[in-house]
Parts: structure tokens; C-alpha cells; sequence
């Protein structure tokens, strides 16, 4: 007896141990839990080649690859619904999962199924220290969408100057500002800011492509990039603003920016004017 | 030397009860060997608002070096033998002006209330590109209000801005109030040091770290000086 209780004690603190740790590294979305072993076995069949079997990036795939895989041992990602420095949600990890990422070898996983990429988010956690010890930040509100009109298309014209956008993204948002050949990311790796105006679609919007995913974008930053978060200095009408006249430099797609600003003459006051209009409208533009 | 000694220093005459049990004082000299990498100018032409305002060229900051040999923006400090402290409530300021950073090299203690400010007629962002701690990138835009940040893991930090490529920074950030960073004349000062032993970490952004051990006793004075390899290039 006396020897049986203070096992039993370490028994029981074993398992409050390891069903605490285990719970650290699930993941939830909805009603569905990601499970780690589960995510282990996906990620060695699909993910292996270019994340790596530690998660660093540096799989046998990676030396081919531009942009590089992420290095999830960093914990630093791109597409959040959180601040800047802050980690994601499951939920983003999970929608980055299924959307891919365009211009870059990551596909999108929808051939898999809601389980198996909640398991890979699970897992994928397992290469930080950091989820153990910090929590997902607060999700930015998007507040509701204010009318497009061209008040509020010219009022973003003229934040796209206030803010020096056009330092990276070009004065007509071809990706070729003053700032645009020096850009490096976390990793100094070369970088090319968003070109808005080539392509007639959103496909190349890495972090979603609704109205809603571009305000988001300005207020999370891109981490591990140079875009920075906009949050602390844009109020949420001047981001509006912003997006409706990004919408309008993406000059071959249609959008109900596009139309109120064709049935008002086709012409932004704030906007710079075009010194050097591209030979070939549709060039082939990446941006990261 | 920076104000924050010169306040130490004036701490200790007036009020420290240091003095009244003894308090220790570690100074040196930083100094280097060999030849430095020569500083490469910069060129603001694409920022105008900055390069107005320097009317001699501005020289990268990686190794600024003074008479004799000395290297200023080494951060020396107390790694082993001191207690860790919590923070103290005054914020320190990280100023951008000109398109520098201003200290090049500041140091402060973990969670200590960090402002940023931009005194420029440009936007910046900035992006400490942290490791340890959580890495996060933010704009400010010309005329907005200061930022305060503050980072709870004692890391050496490198601090950029992408849209000014040429501007280059760290935070130190320390768990000690052991610090100093040297001044153009390669000195430092680590004073009000109870007695013990401690280890003395010497830090430069491109040459890397020496420690040294030291035991003082009492109000003793110790001489601990440093001397890094140059790098030519």
C-alpha cells in the first residue's frame, strides 16, 4: 500500500500530462479534431518532398522551388486572419491548405478530404515550440462593405499615395515602384510585390480573392514578407476606400469598381497619371 | 556613452543604496584588430525627403569605428550572474529620421514598452526580423502616432525597412539591467554590480559575441576590455 499510491499518483499525472500535451497539438474546425498521428502519415506521403521531413522548408524538392516551401519550424505564416506577429487560426492553416498558393509549387489540396487537412493542420503545429506556449491571435473584423461609389474610389487614390503604396506596387500597380527590385523576405530571398493589373481574374490573390480577403490583407500584413500590417494606422472606411480603387487597377477584370468608374469617364482624380503604359497588357506578372 | 548611463551614473551619487553597501563597477575599452570592411555610402536619390536632409554623405553602420582602433554600438552586458529582472516602466524611443535608424543599435530590457517613431516626411515599416521572438512587420506612414511594441525573449533582432532598403538596425533585448552600449570612443561602464561573479558578453552586429568572466567584491573597479577580429569584408 505504501508504495502502490505514490505510483498511482505518477501515473496519474503522466496521463493528465500527455492528454494535455496531445491536446495542445490538435486542431479544430467546426466539429471536426485534427489529429497529429494521422497528420504525420499525410504529410509524410504529401508534404514530405518539399516541407521536409522536419518541417524547415528544406525538403528534396525545395532547392527547385520559388518561392520557397514555408518553414514551419518558424511558425511565421503568410495568409491569417490574426495581427501581425500573432500565430493563425486553425482555420486559416486549413483554408491555406485547401486554397494553395498561386505563383508558387503548393497546390491546392482539395482532393483531400476536411479531415485529412485538419489532421496535417495538427500536425504541421507539431514543428513549433510556439503552440505550445502562445495561443492564435484575435481575428481582425471585417466590417460591413460600404457602397462602391467614386467618392470612395478617388478617396483610395489618394490613400495609395498618403501611404506610399506605390513605393513596392508601382504608381499603377504593376509591381515596379522605386522599392519593388530591392525587396527581400524574412529569409532574403528576392520578392516581387503584387501586380495588380496584370491578368483578367483573382486567381493570383494568394490569401483569398474577395473584397473582404483585401481588406484583411491590409490589416494582418503578409508575415515573413515586406507588405506590413496597416492595422494600427488606417481607419476600417479608408481601408474600403482603398480596396474599391485597388479594384480598378486591375484593369482587365470585370468588377462593379471598374463599372462605376467607367460610368463616371474613366478618369481618378489623386491617381498618378500613366508615364509608361505596358507594351503588352497582358505580360505574364507573378508577385509573391 | 548613452544618457542611460549618464542617468545611472548620477543614480548612484545621489540615492543608490549601492553605495552604502558597496556596489561594483566593470568598465573597458572596445577595440579591434586588422582592418575593418570600409563603410559603403549610401544613396537616398529615390527618397529625397531624407536625402535633404544630410548635407554629408551617409555611410552604412554595420562597424562604426573611432580613434584608436575603438568600435562604438557594441553592446556589452552582464549574460551569467545577475539575477533577471523585471521590466522597468520607461519606455525607450527608436527613431527614424533622416532614413536611419536612430540609435543604430538599441538596447532595452525584455518587455520593456519600446516606441517607434517616424519623424520623416516618408512611410516606413518597420520589420524586426525576430527568430526567437515573434517576427511582425508594421507601416507608418508619415505624421502617424508613435508605436509601442515591446518583445518578451532576450534576442539580438536585426530591424528593417523594405521600402528603404539602406536602413539596417537591431534591438538588443536583454533580461539584464546590466548594459551598456560603447560609445564612439569604444567605452562602456557596467556600474552598481553587488558582488559576484559574472560573466561579461561583448556584442557586435557583424563581428559576433566574446564573453569574458570577472568576480568583483565590493566597491571594487575592474578593468575588462574587448578586442574583436576585424572582418575586410
Amino acid at each position: 500500500m505504501h508504495t502502490a499510491y505514490p505510483r498511482l499518483l505518477t501515473h496519474l499525472a503522466l496521463a493528465v500530462f500527455f492528454s494535455l500535451a496531445s491536446l495542445a497539438q490538435e486542431a479544430h474546425l467546426g466539429n471536426h479534431t485534427g489529429h497529429v498521428a494521422s497528420g504525420k502519415k499525410l504529410y509524410r506521403r504529401f508534404c514530405v518532398g518539399c516541407h521536409g521531413p522536419l518541417g524547415d522548408g528544406n525538403g528534396d524538392n525545395a532547392q527547385w522551388i520559388d518561392p520557397k516551401p514555408r518553414d514551419f519550424t518558424a511558425a511565421t505564416f503568410k495568409c491569417r486572419s490574426t495581427p501581425t506577429g500573432t500565430l493563425p487560426t486553425d482555420e486559416d492553416l486549413y483554408n491555406s491548405v485547401g486554397r494553395g498558393f498561386t505563383n508558387s509549387n503548393m497546390p491546392h489540396w482539395d482532393a483531400l478530404t476536411n479531415q485529412n487537412r485538419i489532421d496535417l493542420v495538427a500536425y504541421i503545429k507539431t514543428f513549433s515550440q510556439r503552440w505550445q506556449t502562445e495561443k492564435a491571435g484575435d481575428p481582425i473584423k471585417v466590417p460591413v462593405e460600404p457602397a462602391v461609389t467614386m467618392q470612395s474610389i478617388s478617396h483610395g487614390a489618394e490613400l495609395f499615395q498618403k501611404m506610399e503604396c506605390w513605393k513596392c506596387h508601382g504608381q499603377q500597380g504593376r509591381g515596379d515602384g522605386p522599392s519593388a527590385a530591392t525587396l527581400t523576405d524574412s529569409k532574403e530571398n528576392p520578392i516581387r510585390p503584387y501586380n495588380f493589373a496584370s491578368g483578367a481574374d483573382d486567381s493570383r490573390f494568394k490569401c483569398g480573392a474577395t473584397n473582404q480577403d483585401l481588406y484583411r490583407i491590409f490589416m494582418t500584413g503578409v508575415d515573413g514578407t515586406p507588405m506590413p500590417s496597416f492595422a494600427d494606422v488606417i481607419q476600417p472606411n479608408d481601408a474600403w476606400d482603398l480596396v474599391h480603387y485597388l479594384r480598378t487597377l486591375q484593369t482587365h477584370r470585370h468588377s462593379k469598381e471598374n463599372e462605376v468608374l467607367k460610368a463616371s469617364g474613366g478618369k481618378i482624380s489623386g491617381k498618378a497619371p500613366d508615364s509608361n503604359p505596358p507594351a503588352q497588357p497582358e505580360n505574364k506578372g507573378s508577385g509573391n | 556613452m548613452f544618457t542611460k548611463q549618464c542617468s545611472a551614473t548620477l543614480f548612484t551619487l545621489v540615492v543608490s543604496p549601492g553605495l552604502l553597501f558597496g556596489a561594483a563597477t566593470i568598465s573597458g575599452k572596445i577595440s579591434y584588430t586588422g582592418t575593418p570592411a570600409k563603410a559603403k555610402t549610401i544613396d537616398m536619390s529615390k527618397e529625397p525627403s531624407c536625402a535633404k536632409q544630410h548635407t554629408t554623405p551617409i555611410t552604412t553602420e554595420a562597424v562604426v569605428t573611432g580613434p584608436n582602433n575603438t568600435l562604438a554600438n557594441v553592446v556589452v552586458y552582464i549574460s551569467a550572474g545577475a539575477p533577471d529582472e523585471s521590466a522597468p516602466s520607461q519606455a525607450v524611443t527608436f527613431t527614424q529620421k533622416g532614413c536611419q535608424y536612430v540609435p543604430h543599435v538599441l538596447a532595452l530590457r525584455t518587455n520593456q514598452e519600446l516606441k517607434v517613431v517616424n519623424e520623416d516626411q516618408t512611410s516606413h515599416n518597420i520589420h524586426p526580423l525576430a527568430k526567437v521572438n515573434r517576427e511582425w512587420n508594421k507601416s507608418q506612414p508619415t505624421g502617424t502616432p508613435p508605436l509601442s511594441e515591446k518583445f518578451d525573449k532576450e534576442e539580438f533582432i536585426p530591424v528593417k525597412c523594405n521600402v528603404h532598403p539602406w536602413m539596417h538596425g537591431y534591438f538588443a533585448v536583454l533580461k539584464t539591467s546590466h548594459y551598456a552600449v560603447s560609445g564612439q570612443d569604444g567605452t562602456f561602464k557596467l556600474p552598481d554590480l553587488p558582488a559576484g561573479k559574472y560573466t561579461v558578453t561583448a556584442w557586435q552586429e557583424d563581428y559576433g559575441t566574446q564573453t569574458q568572466d570577472v568576480t568583483v567584491s565590493g566597491d571594487e573597479s575592474k578593468t575588462v576590455d574587448f578586442t574583436f577580429k576585424a572582418k575586410p569584408y
